[in-house]
């Protein structure tokens, strides 16, 4: 009982995260519906395939080259902007949650937690594994 | 098939996946890529991809409705999500690597161990017992919403439970999952934390644990978006059902039904890898 003044200080943080976290779900999930339509439009008579692994083109697998395909109005290039955001929003709740220690003055856990965002960069932004 | 076809059944594919994964608790994303792969006849690299975007959108998407509750505990998270983090990124350079079949045969032992694991009862006894130094330091100690009040508990060997988060991590890089049983295990079996706190808080880490991964996948070609956007809006409106269905439904039998299908999904992963087929 005694920790309980830092559980409800906790759980303020906690409930700004879980908001932050639906925010991003629907805005991202908004961006891929819209993509979906243009692509299914444009596209969606075509053949698709997938039975082999051929890897997506290259500018699908860059943030600059998303970024350029998605305002050019191709639909595939507006879902993988979709997909990007989605990929965001944990990433987001990671650098909020930095500041949440911060504030609490809890020097350990904003370590902790930068040492998980540094890992994530790695994976997003990273060189070649 | 033209593309609108396979998208429309992917899409309902991934929503029935959504329902059942919300009702059940185990997450829609461990059958996405048998679905596509399996039924669909998807090459699984593209499929684990989709599974891995799947994961994020439900685990984020639920996390809302779970922390509302304040059961979760955010340090334990963050701590253990240094080591699922490191595993995710190891699990998805080792995916980049691996046969196709050898990625099929563990991808079905996956799917084995987590029929198994729905059936288990949890045990809710969650025994407050003597602290242990190494939690303490780590400040992971907390208290969680009884119906009688805020209940305390401590936190034990912090060492053997980010071990088996590093394995959590590996097989959610290998295999887009995410590895909730395995994470729930390292939780609840081994740091001694109370059942309701280890779901809430292991589901908190998987979208992280999924990001971790998701960049390599990105990079080298795995995320297509065709199949990505009906597997997102599929499982998130089929989440979304299955939240507004939850309250008053007998999930028992459905659960036995949903490890049945898993079980049988997984004998034909190992069929198929081991056969070469996929």
């Amino acid at each position: 009982m005694d920790n309980k003044p830092r559980s409800w200080s906790d759980q303020q943080i906690e409930t700004i995260i879980g908001d932050l976290l639906r925010a991003g779900v629907v805005f991202s999930g908004a961006i891929v519906l819209l993509g979906g339509i243009v692509y299914l439009v444009h596209q969606g008579h075509t053949t698709p395939h997938y039975g082999v692994f051929h890897g997506e083109p290259s500018d699908l697998r860059s943030v600059r080259g998303i970024v350029r395909d998605a305002l050019a109005g191709q639909g595939r290039g507006i879902i993988q902007l979709g997909l990007l955001f989605l990929i965001a929003t944990p990433v987001a709740r990671v650098v909020f949650s930095i500041f949440a220690f911060a504030v609490q003055r809890d020097r350990l856990y904003v370590v902790v937690t930068l040492t998980v965002l540094a890992i994530l960069m790695f994976s997003l932004t990273g060189a070649q594994v | 098939m033209t593309v609108l076809g396979l998208s429309t059944l992917v899409f309902c594919g991934s929503l029935v996946a959504g329902v059942v994964g919300s009702l059940t608790g185990l997450g829609g994303g461990i059958i996405i890529t048998p679905l596509l792969t399996l039924v669909l006849g998807v090459d699984i690299h593209y499929a684990i991809g989709a599974a891995l975007v799947s994961v994020i959108a439900t685990s984020s998407g639920a996390a809302a409705a779970y922390v509302k509750e304040g059961f979760s505990n955010i340090r334990i998270g963050m701590l253990m999500e240094i080591a699922t983090t490191t595993g995710a990124v190891l699990g998805a350079s080792l995916a980049l690597r691996a046969p196709t079949s050898a990625i099929a045969v563990i991808f079905g032992l996956a799917l084995l161990y987590s029929a198994a694991m729905s059936l288990r009862t949890p045990d809710l006894g969650g025994a407050v017992d003597k602290p242990d130094p190494v939690a303490q330091t780590l400040e992971l100690d907390s208290s969680y919403p009884t119906s009688g009040g805020f209940k305390s508990y401590h936190v034990h060997h912090v060492a053997t439970g980010s071990a088996v988060m590093f394995g959590a991590g590996i097989l959610s890089g290998l295999l887009g999952i995410g590895s909730g049983a395995l994470k729930v295990i390292a939780l609840d079996e081994a740091m001694r934390i109370p059942f309701k706190v280890s779901t809430t808080t292991s589901n908190f880490m998987i979208g992280v644990t999924a990001a971790a991964s998701v960049g390599l996948y990105l990079k080298n070609g795995y995320i297509d978006p065709g199949l990505g956007m009906p597997v997102m809006l599929g499982v998130l409106s089929g989440a979304f059902l299955g939240a507004r269905l939850l309250p008053g439904m007998k999930t028992g039998v459905l659960r036995h039904v949903f490890s049945a299908v898993i079980a049988i999904l997984a004998v034909e992963m190992i069929y198929h890898g081991l056969t070469g087929k996929l």
